[in-house]
Order: C-alpha cells, then sequence, then structure tokens
C-alpha cells in the first residue's frame, strides 16, 4: 500500500518536473535536483518514525547519562570541516586548522577524562599531499608547532603520543619533532594519543603484507602462518594495546572512511556527526558516546 | 446475482494490474530523471534487520530471511532498471556461522533453494543477463551449496550486461589474508624461478639487490590482483538497511572512498525510496570527489 502510494506520487510529482524542466530549461541540473531533494527525503526518511533514536547532531545528551563501564576502550576520529569552518567564519584556511588543533586537544583531553584509553586521529592523509601547497606547507608547520609546544603538557597529563604513517614525505624537522615527543611519552601507559600523518589505510596493509613476504622469504614464517592476528600485529596501529577502534567519529556530514583505518574498522561502530570538526564540543562528543552506548554489538552472531 | 463476486475479482484483478503497470511506467520516469546525473556504477549492500523484521512482524524464525529475499530481488530490478552495473551484496558471513545451528542450517538450505532458482529460465538472471560471482571461502561452506555455486557461476560465465556478487562464507580479513597467501605462494615461486637462473652467478651483491628488488616489486596492484573482489570496481555506494552504521567485515579494502548510507528500513522494509535517496546523496558529493581524484 504505501509503495502504491509513493509510486503514484512519484508519477505526479515526476509530471511537476518534467513542467518544471521545461520551463527552466536553461537553468543548471542542481535547480531540478533541488525539487528532487525536498520530495525524495520527504518520503524517504517520514516512516523512520524512531528516528529519535538516529544520530543527527540535534539534541543534547547529558554526561551524567553516560555509563562509565559501557564506554568505549579506543575512539577514532576524521577531524572534517576545518575549511567550511574557516570559511563560514570569514577566516583564513589555515585559521581553520589552528582551530582544529585546538579542538583536538580538548577532544582528547575530554575523551581521557571519561575513561576512553585510545584516542586516533587522522590528522594528514596520504591524499592530502594533493592540496595547494601552500596549504599542505601550513598545516606540516602547525603539526610541528603544536607538537613541540605540546611535549611538557603530555608529559604533565602522562599522556603517550604515537605518530602513525608513511613519515618519509614529511619536512625533517616535523620528524625529529615526532621523534622527540615519542621518545618522552614512551613510558605512559594509561593514555594513548595516536596521530595518523601521512597515513593510508591500504597504504597500512600493504606495509603489513610486504612484511610478512619478507619474512617468509628468509623462511621466519610459513605460508599456513598467516592469519589475521598475524596481519593485526603488523599494522601500525599495533603500538596500542586497543589497536581496533570500538567508534569511528566523522564530522561535516560526510559519510565515508576516506582511506582512514580500513581493517581495524571491521567491527567499529561509526559515527557520522553534521557537525564541523572545529564546533565538536563537549556536547557533541556526549552524544556519539551515548549513541554509542546505546548501540547492540552483535559481531555477526546474536540476537 | 452468482456472477457477482466473480465480476468483482476479475474487476478487482484488472485493476491491481493497471495500477501495476503505473506504478512501473511512474518508477521508470523517475529513473529517466535521476539519470540525468551521474550514476554509481557499482552499488554494494548489507543486508541486515531480517531476523528484528520476522520479530516485529510476529513470523516464525525463518521467514525474516524469506522476506528479505523478496527485497533482494525488488532492489536488484531497480538497481539493473536503473544502469547500475555492478551490485554486491553481503549474504552470508564467516562470523554467521557462529549462529545458532537451526538457523545456519536453515540459511544454508534457502541459500541452495534460491541458488538453484537462479538457473531458472524466468529468474531475474536471464531477464536482465546477470554474470554472478560467489566471493568468498566456498570451502567452509557445505558440498550442495558450493557446488550450485559453483554451476551459477559457470553457466552465466558469458553473460555482461550486469553482475552480481554474491558474498557468501565472506569476510574482508579473509579475504585479505587469502591474498597476502596468494602473494607469498606466487613470490616464492618467483625466487625458485629467478633462484634457478641466478645459480651460476655467484656474486652475492646481485643477490642481495634481487632481494631488495623482490620487495619493490610487491605493490598494492600485486595484492589488489590477488583479491577476490578483483573481478569488479570500488564500491561507490554502501547501503546497510535496518539503522546499524558499521561495516561488519565486509569489502574494508573496497570501501575506503564509498559513500555509505544507513537507512533505518529493516531489510525487508526497504525500497525504491531508499535506493534514490542513496543515489541523490552520490550525486551530491560526486563532481567533489572526481575533483579530488584528478588532483591525486
Amino acid at each position: 500500500m504505501l509503495s502504491l502510494l509513493s509510486s503514484l506520487l512519484s508519477l505526479l510529482f515526476v509530471f511537476l518536473i518534467s513542467f518544471f524542466i521545461i520551463i527552466t530549461s536553461r537553468c543548471s541540473f542542481s535547480l531540478s535536483l533541488l525539487n528532487l531533494l525536498g520530495f525524495i527525503k520527504f518520503t524517504a526518511l517520514k516512516d523512520d518514525d524512531d528516528n529519535y533514536k538516529r544520530d543527527e547532531g540535534t539534541y543534547v545528551v547529558r554526561e551524567e547519562e553516560l555509563q562509565r563501564e559501557l564506554m568505549p576502550k579506543h575512539v577514532a576520529v576524521i577531524m572534517d570541516g576545518n575549511r567550511r569552518w574557516a570559511k563560514r567564519a570569514g577566516l583564513l584556511t589555515s585559521q581553520g586548522h589552528e582551530a582544529g588543533a585546538k579542538r583536538l586537544i580538548q577532544f582528547s583531553e575530554l575523551c581521557f577524562k571519561l575513561g576512553i584509553h585510545t584516542v586516533s586521529a587522522f590528522a594528514f592523509s596520504t591524499e592530502n599531499w594533493g592540496r595547494h601547497k601552500v596549504e599542505v606547507k601550513c598545516l606540516m608547520s602547525l603539526i610541528q608547532h603544536y607538537l613541540k609546544s605540546k611535549i611538557q603538557y603530555f608529559q604533565r597529563e602522562e599522556t603517550r603520543v604515537s605518530v602513525i604513517g608513511n613519515l618519509t614525505k614529511i619536512p625533517e624537522s616535523l620528524r625529529r619533532t615526532i621523534h622527540e615527543i615519542e621518545a618522552a611519552t614512551k613510558s605512559y601507559k594509561k593514555k594513548h594519543l595516536i596521530l595518523a600523518i601521512d597515513y593510508s589505510g591500504r597504504l597500512d596493509i600493504l606495509r603489513a603484507c610486504k612484511s610478512i613476504v619478507k619474512k617468509s622469504e628468509k623462511g621466519l614464517i610459513q605460508e599456513e602462518d598467516v592469519d589475521e592476528a598475524l596481519i593485526e600485529r603488523e599494522l601500525l596501529t599495533d603500538c596500542t594495546e586497543f589497536s581496533s577502534p570500538d567508534l569511528l567519529i566523522r564530522t561535516s556530514g560526510e559519510q565515508r572512511i576516506s582511506n582512514f583505518f580500513l581493517w581495524q574498522l571491521a567491527y567499529t561502530e561509526l559515527f557520522f556527526s553534521p557537525v564541523l570538526w572545529p564546533d565538536f564540543d563537549k556536547d557533541k562528543l556526549v552524544e556519539a558516546l551515548a549513541s554509542f552506548q546505546r548501540r547492540e554489538r552483535r559481531f555477526g552472531c546474536q540476537i | 446475482m452468482a456472477e457477482l463476486p466473480g465480476q468483482i475479482r476479475r474487476m478487482g484483478g484488472g485493476i491491481s494490474q493497471l495500477l501495476e503497470q503505473i506504478c512501473g511506467f511512474s518508477r521508470r520516469c523517475l529513473f529517466q530523471v535521476i539519470s540525468m546525473g551521474p550514476i554509481p556504477n557499482h552499488l554494494a549492500f548489507i543486508m541486515d534487520g531480517n531476523r528484528r523484521y520476522a520479530k516485529k512482524c510476529g513470523l516464525e524464525d525463518g521467514s525474516g530471511h524469506k522476506a528479505g529475499f523478496s527485497a533482494l530481488m525488488l532492489m536488484l530490478q531497480y538497481c539493473y532498471e536503473l544502469g547500475i552495473k555492478y551490485v554486491t551484496i553481503y549474504a552470508f558471513s564467516i562470523d554467521n556461522f557462529r549462529r545458532q545451528p537451526e538457523e545456519v542450517q536453515s540459511l544454508m538450505d534457502l541459500m541452495l533453494e534460491k541458488i538453484n532458482s537462479l538457473l531458472e529460465k524466468e529468474s531475474i538472471v536471464h531477464q536482465y543477463g546477470i554474470r554472478v560471482y560467489f566471493i568468498g571461502n566456498l570451502a567452509l561452506l557445505n558440498d550442495q551449496v558450493r557446488v550450485a555455486a559453483e554451476k551459477v557461476m559457470k553457466a552465466t560465465a558469458k553473460n555482461s550486461r550486469v553482475v552480481l556478487l554474491i558474498c557468501i562464507a565472506y569476510n574482508s580479513t579473509d579475504e585479505i589474508v587469502q591474498a597476502v597467501k596468494k602473494s607469498c605462494i606466487n613470490k616464492s615461486d618467483n625466487i625458485k624461478a629467478s633462484g634457478n637462473y641466478k645459480h651460476e652467478d655467484a656474486d652475492s651483491d646481485v643477490e642481495r639487490k634481487d632481494m631488495e628488488n623482490q620487495e619493490e616489486r610487491i605493490q598494492l596492484v600485486d595484492i589488489e590482483e590477488n583479491m577476490q573482489m578483483s573481478v569488479a570496481p570500488n564500491p561507490d555506494i554502501l547501503i546497510r538497511s535496518s539503522g546499524e552504521a558499521r561495516l561488519s567485515n565486509f569489502l574494508l579494502w573496497q570501501t575506503g572512498n564509498s559513500q555509505l548510507c544507513s537507512p533505518a528500513a529493516l531489510w525487508p522494509e526497504i525500497g525504491l525510496r531508499h535506493l534514490v535517496w542513496a543515489i541523490l546523496n552520490f550525486q551530491r558529493s560526486h563532481s567533489y570527489l572526481e575533483k579530488r581524484k584528478k588532483q591525486l
């Protein structure tokens, strides 16, 4: 009955659209798309009556409602939206990234306070090398500035900092700073902040495979020893106790993984927030965690 | 007077046929409009929610999966009418073997029945000229299902219009492990071959360089070539029904840049509107993604 009704409505709508297209025949594609979007969104979402459970970034959850024992051990975040935030605020792109960096420090501090052990952030992807040279240079110097200036902060907070990624194309000065901060914080075990710089999920898996093939050539392992656990040990995320994130947050409304962790996200709960990264404050984090705690994780079996 | 109920029934049948034709016509018109924008080449589905649907409707345990199959046939029809060339479905995960034995058995029986029905003349395979692939660790399946799957793959090997990839006994991590194992075997075969050739050459520098070169020769393409899913391009959109937002070990390697959608509808409730909404979202971000691909 419902599909019949929506088909009849579609027919009526199609006639209206054809009429509209004839009238506005020189207009761009997006104008007719807007009408289509409006109608289809209405019919696609109107039967999602339990939408109040859906995560739309529109309602506030209190921190007290979260349960400590259900906290994820590892939260990963794709910090998307800095440039759009800067454009919206009438600022430069570099200021957008700076706001994003500040937000990451606050975000990780909040996570650790709530009992989360590991926080990993997608700071710079291999695909980002394709951005404008000036922006890339600015990002590199921003990362270096923050890492250098926060060494004492991380030591005070007893937070271990690790950087994972290719790291061969980054400036020498940044590489030195990374070694410095990793050495200064490597003994801390309770909190772990992982920064993915020049990271690609596929290249991480490829690196692990190369290492395994090399070991098999040397006779250190046999072909039958190759299993999922072995590959996991060879991935860059093996630097932490909880290498697979329980929750991945991506801001700015885009619903893609964009070549961040691939293997590691096999059973991760995904949370897509429409909010831009520099605006992702404590309320939004609590909302994401509340959504995570409500979810029923079945891992393919029980119901 | 006695003829009246019969007449009413015939009239009712005629009306519903007419309505069906109107629906089909309006759907094709809608698809014409949507096709003005970019259409995805490959769509993947995680068909989640069959058991919850059965519980919700008070049906017996296996019926949710049967209803799910009907929804699948409808979605395939819509996808192929719209011009989407590749469709991948997550039919059965390796993790699902850990479910209750009765449920696993009933799923295997249902799959055997439906796989065999694909070979019938009236099936969707013949209607759309579908080439069918079964992707996964088929050795984990019972003999009957495996033989039936291989039969269907062989029978549809010449079809080339559209492609259906059915992931059965599949885990993405398992797929990658198998691809790595194959790479190991290939590389060791290459070494043996080149080792025999280099046997007379006692220069150790050349041997060391050769080892380094071998490592360099393992590129992304080697892993990708050995993946079972290499028969299709990466999915443009991944749709998971029932509102859960997770990948559950499905196409982890291939969906790095795919649009992810998670409509709240349970799989047997999925319909045209969800598909159209996913495609419109894809069209919205398509031009930006194409620009970024060119930058790389």
